[in-house]
């Protein structure tokens, strides 16, 4: 028996890994952090400063903090319609948070398996963890995911 | 020179099943007749673009002067998604201060399929707007659902309070001979519709409707010259872009800018696109007497009250309990209904927004009348950056 194979189902947005982070792209120049990052795999090859007072055109690939605060959640319970791509039949509801991070942005992600609005709450912490999102002809696709953090 | 409004007509907002075509040119007429001006005498068109019907569609200005029948005039299409009406406003608005056109028609129409908006077909892994479904399931409301709980959790807003938002545009809807849904709602009917997105209700989230509503704008000199009776005046048209760093999740983007850099700004950018119009218009807050905005959610309407400066951060819910945003009150806040009885008719909506007001100026709103309206204004955010404000005086 082989082992299902598993892949981001988006390259270049997050590591794996025990500990995994975001990726983001931060300008040489003015050191602004933009996410999602540069992409090629999201058709974005070129990196354009969003700061209007910098036109830094180069930038690095920077790992995220794992931990951020609840900036808002809620929960998706009817299925969303295409391109998303149901997990199971029946659908299960899931839920969904924005996180502001210590870089200073906000960035929305679904939430962990298990975890759902009565587990939330705005200032909260959470951390991020790497899911399956679903499974399709290639294999189990990962997705990152904000897990709430239990003291 | 001044451009005012000399004319308003809509379309009743529905599910007709007819191309939208029809809807504007029944708009576009009614508007016509409403400022007593012929066809043949409008020397500029624009078009609120709808993206869900086909090349006709993109370019709408076209389409609804063929479809009105060629008269020769210059033409113009706009999009800017939600805020299409307002823009294509802006644009008529311009050209007539220039003194380039004296009598141009705006006209925005739309079909919707029924459910959630979904993106165009297709494989775009670089479009955020295809990506937050496909990645993470982010429907519309589910945005409309983070601004509520935030709501909930900072400022002690209660379900209670979303539903008496529903229960409020209800019935200020009934006696709107274009509102799509005219029926009273309980607060009781709000808390017992399905949670879609928590804490959203079915009845807290607008529905998608269509629709078509149009405008007759004119210069002051041709209103004087030709008897227009009681011109509106378009004191501002605020269409301005976020200011970096935009700090507050927008649709359909996973993420906001980072206020490492700057700190966070002295204004978001839903509170900018008021500031810029009463910038414009050279007054305040303080002297506005009705409201028309986007109610996508009843949580919305309160988000969009203190975006406009109506009360503090924080307040809304202070003055909806007080009954101040109802008609008769303070500061009666969507006196049409709002997306709550019309449901979204997107290159439609922030046109229908400005007939509103104009009918309400005018002293015509039957049934639904703030008496005494003398200065409105209008507020709507779309997609990607495009706010829209209209301020309007008589």
């Amino acid at each position: 028996m082989t082992a299902t194979p598993v892949s981001p189902v988006i390259e270049g947005w997050f590591t794996t890994g025990e500990e995994p982070r975001l990726l983001a792209s931060r300008c040489t120049r003015c050191t602004n952090v933009v996410f999602p990052p540069v992409s090629a795999d999201a058709g974005a090859a070129a990196f354009y400063c969003r700061n209007p007072a910098c036109d830094g055109d180069e930038y690095d690939a920077v790992e995220l903090s794992r931990r951020g605060t609840v900036w808002s959640y809620t929960d998706a319970q009817y299925q969303p319609p295409a391109p998303y791509v149901p997990a199971a039949d029946p659908y299960q509801p899931f839920a969904l948070a924005a996180v502001e991070l210590p870089e200073g942005l906000v960035i929305l992600g679904q939430v962990a398996d298990g975890y759902g609005v009565a587990d939330l709450a705005v200032g909260a912490e959470v951390e991020l963890v790497v899911e399956t999102l679903h499974t399709d002809e290639t294999g189990e696709r990962t997705i990152y995911r904000w897990k709430p953090v239990t003291a | 020179m001044t451009a005012v409004i000399a004319g308003a007509g809509m379309h009743p907002w529905g599910k007709w099943g007819k191309n939208f075509t029809e809807y504007g040119v029944h708009a576009a007429r009614a508007a016509l007749k409403d400022a007593g001006i012929a066809w043949a005498d409008v020397d500029f068109v624009v078009g609120g673009e709808t993206v869900r019907n086909g090349y006709a569609g993109y370019v709408a200005g076209s389409t609804f002067a063929q479809a009105l029948g060629w008269n020769g005039a210059r033409i113009a299409t706009s999009y800017a998604a939600c805020a299409t009406g307002a823009q294509a406003i802006d644009t008529a608005r311009a050209r007539i201060m220039a003194g380039l056109c004296e009598v141009a028609l705006v006209v925005g129409a739309d079909t919707t399929p029924k459910g959630f908006l979904a993106p165009n077909a297709g494989e775009r892994w670089n479009d955020p707007d295809w990506l937050r479904f496909r990645l993470l399931g982010m429907t519309n409301p589910a945005y409309f659902a983070l601004y509520a709980r935030r709501r909930m959790d900072l400022y002690g807003a209660t379900s209670e309070d979303f539903a008496a938002v529903k229960v409020k545009n209800a019935k200020h809807g009934l006696e709107n001979p274009y509102a799509r849904f005219r029926k009273e709602a309980t607060v009781a009917d709000v808390l017992a519709s399905p949670v879609v997105s928590d804490p959203l209700h079915l009845l807290d989230i607008c529905a998608t409707s269509d629709g078509a509503a149009a405008v007759v704008l004119v210069s002051a000199d041709y209103a004087k010259k030709h008897g227009i009776a009681a011109p509106v005046r378009i004191a501002a048209v605020s269409t301005v872009t976020p200011t970096f760093p935009n700090t507050v999740i927008d649709m359909p983007l996973l993420s906001t800018d980072s206020s490492a850099l700057t700190g966070v700004p002295e204004r978001t950018f839903k509170e900018a696109i008021g500031q810029a119009a009463y910038e414009e218009a050279g007054i305040g807050p303080e002297d506005v007497d009705v409201a028309e905005v986007y109610d996508l959610s009843t949580a919305l309407e309160l988000d969009w009250i203190e975006d406009l400066q109506l009360c503090k951060r924080g307040e809304a819910e202070v003055l909806l309990r007080a009954g101040d945003t109802t008609i008769g009150g303070r500061i009666p806040v969507n006196p049409s209904g709002g997306l709550a009885c019309f449901g979204e008719a997107v290159p439609a909506q922030a046109i229908a927004q400005v007939c509103e007001l104009v009918w309400q100026l005018r002293g015509q709103a039957t049934g639904r009348q703030v008496e005494g309206a003398r200065v409105g204004i209008t507020a709507n955010q779309g997609l990607f950056g495009h706010g829209s404000s209209v301020l309007l005086s008589t």
